[in-house]
């Protein structure tokens, strides 16, 4: 069963009288565990359609099934409950938060999402600290690491709720190329150990081809599909 | 929550100049309310004291309608004998009252055998008048504080006047109540201050002479003055004496007595309640300080912090969550205005005290400031600002718990 099933998909953005199409009947299906890129240049719906399957973002039109919920009828507050149970995020800007040590950011989502006792919280941070080997710098501020480091924490911050689907929008976007390289490593290396579907979206062709299953986005259509083999599959319908 | 407050504290840390920059300016504002408060509290406090210590009594008791004709000080309104012990039975049943002291209340005219003049004079019971008025005694400035039989306490400006010294003898000429005039000759025992300033032309005899010298054939009272244990139990007081005495009634029907607190019997109250204004005033602008100034931070805290805010409702922070996240912060900050405000307020007053700050009231010289704030006041003035505080914090905070996590994530 299809852990992501999207069909049809549209989304307009009004740009005072006129409306701008960022999607345009987008149909696709995404197995779990899979590690899977959108691909294509700025402007694409690369974005777009990362919110929409994030449940950052509402279509237009067209029916969008997240882990078997359909997330188009969410409310604020269910919405916000379901991403915090089912979806990690990683963003091209790490958005650490800068008054939490890196130990306290991983912790964040379990103390103030996810209602997990403090010994399991514990268990679970340090287990990915050593992960993502950041182990040595968890009392460190976001301001005393490095951009990859920035990332690796995200990575683990996004895997501590143990989602089923983590998004990834830009992720090597700031960071230079053996980083970027390390970083997408590690995601794998956390979709393999974890079983978690890994989403990530990339203007860059070095880096796509990191990507198992390859979705390719021009304006706003969804063109064609790559499977490169690895644990997931992904079609466009 | 430990863990919300944990980061609200961080995020105000974060910007350390302009927390503690926020944080003093509701310290200052702390601190001059509760010196304000402390300092005119004392003032007006001293003001009540000497006013119904020394002259008018805490409350009195007067035969109805005889307050409306008070300038005239009629004699035909007087208490008298039946109700006289009705009312002294009901005054000595209260275990509110400390004391009570009868008086007759009368104008007449005061001669030093050259010159004449006119006067109020105030007859007493010494004894009785010294337990409800403990102050009186200590108005005299020349003389004896003792008032035996024969004796008269001349107000000063009309000693001044007449040029008469204790030990001088004078005469009192009054109308007595059937409309003929009588005189007495008194022996000057003392000379008094006014308690409210220049102008008192208030004298003070012995009850006896009174009697003798209006030709009272029974006893009669013009008011009871009234000293409470408590006189922060006043108005509650007030309120059961009227409602005991309302149902004593003359043969008509009609009520015998009616009761009157100080605050309707001097002028004073005005200037009391000017205190208490001005105290309300102050207050409000110290809650307009520390409403303006935390909704300032925490509107700029929020502007700084969108993107903080999108990714922390994109990673599932609830809105409820995020709205206490920031009211935190403005509570914090309240918190820390309003403690170190009390404890520099607390040191100022000190500070006041140990100046030994003269003034004078009404002919009262050199006065010393004795400031104190109650606790009362330091807890009232500081959940004042932690509660505004917190309201200056809810609209910011319902703005950022309101945002959309996209939009938010797109903030530059």
């Amino acid at each position: 069963m299809a852990l992501i099933t999207a069909r049809q998909i549209t989304k307009e953005y009004r740009v005072g009288e006129v409306a701008v199409p960022a999607l345009r009947g987008v149909s696709f299906e995404i197995e779990p565990a899979s590690f899977v890129s959108f691909v294509g240049p700025s402007g694409s719906g690369k974005t777009t359609l990362l919110n929409l399957i994030g449940c950052l973002d509402k279509p237009t039109a067209g029916d969008l099934r997240v882990a078997d919920t359909d997330v188009v009828s969410l409310e604020r507050k269910a919405s916000a409950e379901f991403r915090g149970k089912t979806i990690g995020f990683i963003f091209q800007d790490f958005n650490l938060l800068p008054v939490l040590t890196v130990y306290e950011n991983i912790e964040y989502p379990l103390l103030m999402v996810q209602k997990i006792s403090s010994q399991e919280r514990q268990r679970r941070v340090s287990a990915l600290l050593a992960a993502v080997g950041m182990a040595d710098h968890r009392g460190k501020r976001p301001d005393q690491i490095s951009g990859g480091q920035k990332q690796r924490v995200a990575v683990a911050r996004a895997l501590v709720t143990n989602p089923k689907l983590v998004l990834a929008d830009e992720p090597t976007a700031n960071l230079d190329h053996d980083t970027a390289y390390m970083v997408l490593n590690l995601m794998k290396q956390m979709r393999d150990e974890f079983n978690t579907t890994f989403i990530f979206s990339t203007h860059d062709p070095k880096i796509v081809g990191e990507a198992e299953i390859i979705f390719t986005l021009e304006d706003g259509k969804l063109n064609r599909t790559k499977n490169r083999g690895g644990n997931g599959h992904g079609q466009s319908l | 929550m430990g863990n919300l407050f944990k980061i609200a504290i961080r995020n105000l840390l974060r910007y350390k100049r302009r927390t503690l920059l926020t944080a003093s300016l509701i310290t200052v504002g702390v601190v001059f309310v509760l010196a304000f408060v402390s300092v005119a509290g004392t003032f007006k406090n001293m003001m009540i004291g000497q006013i119904t210590d020394s002259m008018i009594g805490h409350l009195q008791v007067h035969r109805k309608g005889f307050v409306a004709s008070l300038e005239t000080l009629p004699l035909n309104m007087n208490l008298k004998g039946g109700a006289i012990g009705k009312l002294e039975k009901i005054l000595a049943a209260q275990p509110e009252v400390e004391a009570y002291s009868p008086r007759i209340k009368f104008g007449g005219m005061f001669s030093n055998f050259t010159e004449t003049s006119s006067i109020r004079i105030t007859a007493i019971d010494p004894a009785r008048e010294f337990k409800t008025a403990p102050f009186l005694p200590e108005r005299v400035k020349n003389g004896s504080r003792e008032l035996k039989s024969g004796g008269i306490l001349v107000p000063e400006l009309l000693a001044q006047g007449m040029k008469v010294k204790p030990g001088d003898t004078v005469v009192v000429v009054a109308t007595n109540a059937d409309g003929s005039v009588n005189g007495k000759q008194f022996v000057v025992t003392g000379v008094m201050e006014s308690a409210t300033g220049p102008g008192g032309r208030d004298g003070y005899i012995h009850m006896d002479d009174a009697r003798e010298l209006l030709r009272m054939e029974d006893k009669q009272v013009s008011e009871y003055a009234i000293r409470l244990r408590d006189f922060g139990k006043l108005d509650a007081f007030g309120k059961k004496l009227a409602g005991l005495l309302s149902q004593e009634l003359n043969p008509l029907g009609k009520p015998i007595f009616e009761v009157h607190t100080w605050e309707k019997l001097s002028p004073f109250f005005n200037i009391a309640r000017m205190i208490d204004l001005m105290t309300f005033f102050i207050k409000i602008m110290l809650i307009a300080i520390v409403l303006i100034s935390i909704m300032n931070v925490m509107i700029m805290a929020v502007y700084e912090r969108i993107r903080e805010i999108g990714t922390i409702a994109a990673i599932g922070t609830l809105p409820g969550k995020i709205l206490s996240m920031f009211v935190i912060e403005g509570l914090c900050m309240g918190v820390v205005g309003a403690l170190i405000g009390d404890l520099v307020g607390i040191g100022l007053v000190w500070i006041l005290n140990l100046s030994q700050i003269s003034y004078d009231f009404g002919m009262q010289k050199g006065l010393v400031l004795q400031a104190s704030v109650s606790p009362a006041d330091i807890l009232m003035i500081s959940v004042t600002v932690i509660i505004v505080s917190v309201i200056a914090s809810l609209q910011p905070a319902f703005k950022a718990s309101r945002m959309e996590p996209i939009q938010a994530l797109r903030h530059i």
